[in-house]
């Protein structure tokens, strides 16, 4: 037993040393640096204290990007949920070629975000693009809309990619939530008289909820640190109006190159992020959690 | 009959319009890619008139693109070795032996796959500057792999808690060790799990953006992402190279998504799920 703790702590140290190394410990130095004045390229570093932090909670640009930053966490993770529930139960459904549309659902989580981002700005494109045509087409507009020029449609702009985006992930955990529901209780609710929608009410949701906590634990938490997609489709602008804290962050961190003001802003980030996983723990219970550490 | 008919249209009804939503940007980019300079800036034509190769020429005579590809390519798959080695020995060690702490290592694994990765990235910057390592595949090796590690550990524990006890058990009787053991049986029957988190990984890595575009600075380590991201066009977008390389690069992650569909599907369901 003695020899197996010992060959057990040699196996997992090289994982450890990695997690300690390359994450934890450098959350630690960036704590640190959000207490200084720093600015590498004039080898400038000085203590200031709470200094960054006092400024950060007067400084409109971080608010509006935290603005930003919920709103489209609210509102994208919402939409992923309904349509990756729309989709899970139509592809839960027997039909010829289920896995070629499998694959065609799973293609869009798989593409580079970048390569993404770069799709639908080409389909946004104010004078050139297909969106403005169809939607002419379609009679909806009567002149073409500058989608990422705007500072109200830019930021649905982004959301809409990233529901797009996004989406699969949602509908393969329920699909495969959906396939651990026993198909007798559909039957004998059926037996019993439920019409589809008292069905899908009282056993099918139910059932479901602990998956769909899941799901809305890793989207919300990928969506509070959205940074390539946005970055890419619109730069945060126009106007910061897309400005994420992410995006802000990195833009304090290598565009003014204000280190310790940075970091302030990015511990500020993993602090809420760390809230947000806390208020999920606390939802999801503790026998999921117990279950899923063994 | 009527019913049946109408539910039946319904259904394909709604996996077109799931298909044109998830396909439609890919295959206008597509289709973007093969149309001459002049139908790139009018529309209709939907479809190009004179289909051309031209953007996809371009691409790989003006610009670093092969360099890049090969950058994405060697970063991708050292990463992925790195975890993997990395991850089933950990995950071995998780799921077949007997030591403390283990709840607080997965424990802690899952907290830093929700790390924002911005939160970390200004001492990052600073260390592998120090180190001198900026620029290099090195840098994004050890952080890709950094976060790719919990997901791999989660997925390989997974799988390896499903093998029998009893043959693990039957191995060591037969006078394995335990590596020995890990090596002839669990190993070869968790393949499914190694191959599912080796595709996550790649995927990962050839898609990750933020750490790529802080540690590269020239095409000497840029990958993919960066070069998407940056694509040249000072003045005006050259939409149609641009479209071509899109595709160009995402080819490869098409492709594992077509054979290795299945094993997505059980890498992303494993952590989640199992337990």
């Amino acid at each position: 037993m003695r020899s197996e703790r010992h060959l057990g702590a040699v196996l997992v140290a090289p994982a450890i040393l990695v997690l300690v190394g390359v994450a934890l410990l450098p959350i630690l130095l960036a704590a640190g640096l959000s207490l200084e004045r720093r600015l590498p390229i004039f080898d400038i570093a000085e203590f200031v204290g709470l200094a960054n932090y006092r400024f950060l909670a007067f400084d409109p640009r971080f608010w509006v990007s935290l603005r930003n930053t919920v709103y489209f966490t609210i509102v994208s993770v919402s939409l992923e949920l309904l349509l990756g529930l729309a989709i899970a139960l139509l592809l839960q459904r027997s039909f010829r070629g289920r896995g070629w549309m499998r694959v065609v659902v799973l293609l869009p989580w798989a593409i580079p975000t970048v390569v993404s981002a770069r799709m639908w700005e080409w389909l946004y494109n104010a004078e050139f693009g297909l969106l403005n045509y169809v939607a002419a087409l379609a009679g909806l507009t009567t002149q073409p809309v500058n989608w990422l020029g705007d500072p109200f449609w830019a930021l649905h702009a982004a959301i809409v990619m990233d529901v797009w985006k996004t989406m699969p992930f949602a509908a393969i955990l329920l699909l495969a939530g959906l396939q651990t529901i026993p198909r007798d209780l559909y039957q004998a609710a059926r037996v019993d008289g439920a019409n589809p929608w008292q069905i899908f009410r009282s056993v099918t949701l139910p059932l479901l909820k602990p998956m769909i906590l899941v799901v809305l634990l890793f989207r919300t938490l990928d969506a509070f640190r959205v940074f390539d997609a946005v970055y890419v489709l619109t730069g945060g602008g126009p106007a910061n109006s897309t400005e994420t804290l992410s995006i802000y962050t990195y833009k304090v961190l290598f565009q003014t190159l204000q280190f310790g003001y940075g970091s302030a802003l990015a511990v500020v980030t993993f602090a809420a992020v760390a809230l947000i996983s806390l208020l999920y723990l606390k939802l999801m219970g503790g026998a999921y959690w117990r279950r899923l550490l063994g | 009959m009527i019913r049946a008919f109408l539910t039946r249209s319904g259904l394909v009804f709604l996996l077109a319009a799931t298909a044109l939503f998830c396909l439609g940007p890919v295959l206008w980019q597509l289709v973007t890619s093969l149309k001459p300079e002049p139908e790139l800036t009018r529309l209709p034509p939907i479809l190009p008139v004179h289909p051309t190769l031209t953007h996809y020429a371009a691409i790989f005579s003006g610009h670093p693109f092969f360099r890049i590809i090969l950058n994405s390519f060697i970063v991708a798959a050292t990463t992925t070795g790195l975890s993997l080695g990395i991850g089933s020995l950990a995950a071995f060690a998780l799921a077949r032996l007997g030591f403390g702490g283990k709840r607080i290592l997965l424990g802690v694994a899952l907290a830093i796959s929700m790390f924002p990765p911005i939160s970390i990235v200004s001492p990052l910057y600073l260390v592998i500057r120090a180190l001198g390592l900026r620029d290099t595949w090195w840098a994004l090796v050890v952080t890709h792999t950094t976060f790719a590690l919990p997901l791999t550990l989660w997925i390989l524990t997974s799988f390896f808690r499903e093998v029998p006890g009893e043959l693990y058990r039957a191995a060591q009787l037969d006078g394995c060790t335990p590596l020995g053991a890990f090596r002839r049986v669990l190993l070869p029957l968790a393949t499914p799990g190694l191959a599912a988190a080796a595709i996550l990984v790649f995927i990962f890595s050839w898609n990750e953006f933020l750490f790529a575009l802080t540690f590269t600075t020239t095409e000497a380590s840029r990958t993919v992402p960066v070069g998407i991201a940056l694509f040249p066009g000072l003045h005006e977008v050259p939409y149609g190279e641009l479209a071509a390389a899109s595709l160009v690069v995402t080819v490869p992650i098409i492709l594992l998504v077509l054979f290795f569909q299945r094993r997505i599907v059980e890498g992303l369901t494993a952590g989640a799920v199992k337990g």
